[in-house]
């Protein structure tokens, strides 16, 4: 019998198995993504075609949506695991459980925070943002939607183990989020008045490097926590 | 069977307390577990059995006291405890969503063995022929046998089940209880909670611990 303990591989396994059963459940992705649309193309039809407004509003309405929807996605995080016992497998993993955490977090991000980042340009179009923000709207949605995943995981990691855990949920990451919306939405306006905004990326590429090295500790320790 | 000596000593509590819903499950629960030894934990449902199994493994903490895995707190030294730790729950985390075969593949790569044959494992619990399906398609006591197939391919010395036999045929169990003792003269030992009477286990072989259930 071979064995040998890498965290490589184990990473990778862990993974392949959160995109191979989500592609077997598709809702899962669809859902997230559906709603992102659904949200962003209600704004012209509720407050009125004009341009102006619109492109004014473009930015906020935008990011208030990605997070929303990637607020609704995190939920089932770890929530099937839980239920199944294949959290626990993985707690008692010999590798660290902030290896295995990372590992699904990122299979979540590139679920959900991918198809958004490749869809918002559609959307953008149809709320007339200014031609010069494109770049800004791609860049803040790249570092800051894996912000997103990594804190809200804290977040739910710390609800899994309770039966009606969804407001507590959003009460305890909406206020982590507030950072990474308020500095998004300003790095899209600069980049539409043609203002330098690498000032604000900066501070979300912070943030990101920041939930990166932190958040897979606190979600590990966090699940530890609820499921004792 | 292995004598007892403070060398082979795999776990031992210390004064484990156990409090749940404002009620003592166990108090000053001591004992050690050696190689070679079959523990069975009796009692009533709603004694703590479950709980005892879960502090054991390192999921659960005492309320006071402490797991010793060869002399070392199983908390301080996680990551070797777990490498030589195989806990199976109540909950027997395979996932409805994969077939038999990707379920233990993923199971056995997670802890660290390379290409496991895993037709030839599956075959061991009699699920040749249910390799590719569904394992939520699969009948319970098959879908218990997925879980219980990494039994098969393990290094790990100290076994956790809590009640491996659930859903289990009687040629099953027996099948079962013949890899515990093989287990258990290797050197490994096997911890497991099961209202089910053992028939190959002897008597003599087995170890109990009993928990009753405390009124307050």
């Amino acid at each position: 019998m071979k064995r040998g303990i890498s965290y490589t591989r184990a990473f990778m396994t862990l993974l392949k198995r959160d995109l191979q059963i989500a592609v077997r459940h598709r809702g899962d992705i669809f859902n997230p993504l559906l709603f992102f649309v659904m949200v962003v193309t209600l704004f012209p039809l509720g407050i009125g075609p004009e341009p102006q407004v619109l492109t004014r509003i473009a930015p906020g309405i935008i990011w208030v949506a990605a997070l929303l929807a990637s607020m609704l996605s995190l939920e089932r995080l770890f929530k099937a695991d839980f239920s199944d016992g294949a959290l626990e497998q993985m707690m008692l993993s010999p590798q660290p459980l902030s290896l295995m955490v990372l590992a699904k977090v990122l299979a979540h991000w590139l679920l959900t925070g991918v198809p958004l980042i490749i869809i918002a340009p559609l959307l953008a179009v149809l709320l007339h943002l200014e031609s010069n923000s494109y770049g800004a709207l791609i860049a803040t949605l790249a570092l800051g939607t894996p912000v997103l995943s990594l804190l809200g995981a804290i977040g739910v990691a710390l609800t899994v183990g309770l039966r009606k855990g969804g407001v507590l949920l959003s009460l305890l990451i909406l206020p982590l989020y507030i950072p990474v919306l308020i500095f998004a939405t300003s790095a899209i306006d600069a980049a539409g008045m043609n203002l330098p905004y690498d000032g604000q990326l900066a501070i979300i590429g912070a943030m990101l490097v920041g939930s990166l090295t932190l958040a897979p500790v606190a979600i590990g320790a966090s699940l530890r926590v609820s499921t004792n | 069977m292995v004598t007892a000596t403070k060398e082979n000593t795999l776990i031992s509590a210390s004064s484990l307390t156990c409090i749940r819903e404002e009620r003592i499950l166990f108090d000053e629960l001591s004992f050690d577990i050696q190689e070679g030894d079959i523990v069975q934990i009796e009692g009533p449902n709603g004694a703590g059995k479950t709980s005892l199994l879960r502090i054991l493994a390192g999921l659960s903490r005492p309320y006071a006291g402490s797991v010793l895995y060869r002399n070392e707190d199983i908390t301080r030294a996680r990551d070797e405890f777990n490498e030589d730790l195989l806990y199976l729950g109540h909950l027997p985390g395979v996932k409805s969503e994969l077939t038999a075969e990707e379920n233990l593949n993923f199971n056995l790569r997670l802890s660290g063995y390379d290409d496991p044959d895993i037709r030839d494992i599956l075959a061991k619990v009699n699920l040749s022929g249910f390799e590719d399906a569904l394992a939520g398609h699969l009948s319970a006591g098959q879908h218990r046998r997925t879980a219980l197939a990494r039994l098969w391919h393990t290094t790990s010395k100290v076994w956790i089940l809590d009640e491996p036999f659930t859903a289990i045929d009687k040629k099953g169990v027996e099948t079962l209880e013949k890899l515990f003792i093989q287990h258990a003269d290797n050197g490994g030992c096997v911890i497991l909670t099961t209202h089910q009477d053992m028939g190959v286990v002897s008597d003599s072989r087995l170890k109990k611990i009993k928990l009753e259930y405390n009124f307050d």
